[in-house]
């Protein structure tokens, strides 16, 4: 084998090792948790959603949630009909998607477990409008695992969505939106 | 030579890998490649077009109670306050056994009639990965008459009885358009004369166009195929609107039809439209939830 040969073979598995290396940055799941509650005098609403798409880079904070509006469940079968077809429109916007970034991403040391306090800023798309958000939530780095939780709010009136004066004292104009994932390091 | 191609097949393979690994977005890996199916929903606002069912079911765990409401004929005049004065009633209980399954109970003015019935849904109108262009459910209902009977003859409990059977065949078409052919029969053990029918057979067509999210135009017709029921009666039609406000639905309708369930409305129905003897009528339902899905027993 000639240094030529040598070299290239050289390169290659250094670079082998780096695009591994850029990969074991990245963590997924695809089932996330997303829950969201209305609360007024005259109901309680609650949501939950068990089918969440996540990913996570961890070299630059980039992230990405999406999550399928007919897979919310509601405890009255009757509301689960009324929020796909009537407030979120779930036929025409299928989807609802968070993609943003950590931006103090550089504060975690994921060589290490331990619980992070983090910041992210982003955008939100909801009933096909999307929005500028930014949330507080928290890292747990834990048997090489990432859990992520974060919990904040959005006013329906953001997202176009219009609540009929008939149901105005049941559903609340601000809803809490709570979001729960386990990411996991993605195998290539 | 061989140092060439070596080389040139490195940088190859290298520049594909790296290529591929950082075209790969984060939405791209969160990999929703398959299509799921989706099952279509609310095709109706709920149980009923008008007189007669529609595909829906009361989901698994929940009990509706409808108040069916029908005045006097509208040509029966001022004095009569053109039929506010007169009313034929049903209050009916549906219950949603599990996702295909609901069976019913109800009571009429109409000859003092208790009904009983079951929906079972055998297809589901789908999208994307399996595909069904149609919801098929099997309805059938048994009506008891309780209405004091001739006392000069004798009678049997038997006698009493009507059975009716009917296929549900609807299609959410869109959003706001759905169809609904209904193939009924509808046996009676005792009738009124010789040439009277026991076995009756009837093709209902009955569909909602949404005029805005929570306003729908409904509209029902049942044809009665040849017969004497055919010659003695007339078909059925119905056209309204239904209402929904959240937990419940108002549908207010204009009918030819008095009475409101299935063998009465089916097979014998007087009123002629042409003549104005109609009804102006409403059901009123009321979803409750027995039973709550899994993840909310608190």
């Amino acid at each position: 084998m000639n240094a030529t040969v040598k070299s290239i073979f050289i390169v290659a598995s250094i670079s082998l090792c780096i695009i591994s290396a850029a990969n074991a940055q990245k963590y997924s799941t695809k089932n996330g948790k997303i829950s969201f509650f209305s609360q007024t005098t005259a109901e309680k609403i609650e949501a939950h959603n068990n089918q969440v798409n996540s990913a996570l880079d961890i070299s630059n904070g980039d992230f990405v949630f999406k999550v399928l509006i007919r897979g919310f469940e509601f405890e009255k079968a009757l509301m689960q009909e009324h929020f796909n077809e009537n407030y979120l429109e779930s036929d025409k916007y299928p989807n609802s998607i968070f993609k943003g970034k950590i931006t103090n991403i550089k504060d975690i040391n994921f060589t290490k477990e331990g619980k992070y306090n983090v910041m992210a800023e982003g955008n939100l798309t909801i009933h096909n409008v999307t929005q500028k958000v930014s949330v507080k939530g928290a890292l747990e780095v834990k048997g090489g695992d990432i859990l992520a939780d974060t919990k904040f709010n959005v006013m329906l009136s953001d997202y176009n969505i219009k609540i009929p004066n008939t149901v105005i004292n049941n559903i609340s104009e601000s809803l809490e939106i709570k979001v729960n994932v386990a990411l996991k390091k993605l195998n290539n | 030579m061989m140092t060439k191609k070596l080389f040139a097949l490195a940088v190859l393979s290298l520049s594909m890998t790296w290529g591929h690994v950082y075209a790969q977005d984060l939405m791209d890996m969160l990999g929703d490649d398959k299509p799921k199916t989706e099952f279509a929903y609310a095709t109706f606002k709920t149980t009923r077009i008008v007189n007669g069912q529609s595909i829906e079911n009361p989901a698994s765990g929940n009990l509706l109670f409808m108040i069916s409401h029908h005045f006097g004929a509208v040509n029966s005049g001022a004095y009569n306050f053109f039929g506010l004065d007169q009313s034929t009633i049903r209050l009916g209980l549906d219950y949603g056994v599990n996702d295909y399954l609901s069976v019913g109970i109800g009571r009429s003015s109409w000859l003092k009639t208790y009904d009983a019935s079951f929906k079972l849904k055998i297809l589901r109108q789908s999208s994307g990965e399996r595909i069904m262009p149609v919801s098929l459910s099997l309805y059938s209902s048994i009506a008891l008459e309780s209405y004091k009977q001739d006392p000069t003859r004798k009678n049997y409990f038997t006698s009493r009885l009507a059975f009716t059977n009917q296929l549900l065949i609807a299609r959410k078409c869109s959003n706001a358009l759905s169809l609904q052919l209904t193939p009924t029969f509808i046996h009676k053990n005792l009738v009124h004369t010789a040439v009277s029918q026991n076995d009756i057979y009837s093709v209902g067509l009955g569909g909602r166009y949404k005029l805005t999210k929570r306003l729908s135009l409904n509209a029902e017709y049942f044809y009665l195929l040849p017969g004497n029921t055919a010659d003695t009666y007339v078909n059925s039609f119905s056209v309204g609107i239904d209402i929904e406000t959240g937990g419940h639905v108002f549908q207010l309708h204009f009918t030819n039809a008095q009475p409101m369930f299935d063998r009465a409305f089916i097979t014998e129905t007087t009123g002629k439209w042409t003549k104005g003897d109609i009804f102006f009528g409403f059901n009123i339902s009321r979803i409750f939830t027995i039973k709550k899905p899994k993840g909310f027993k608190s």
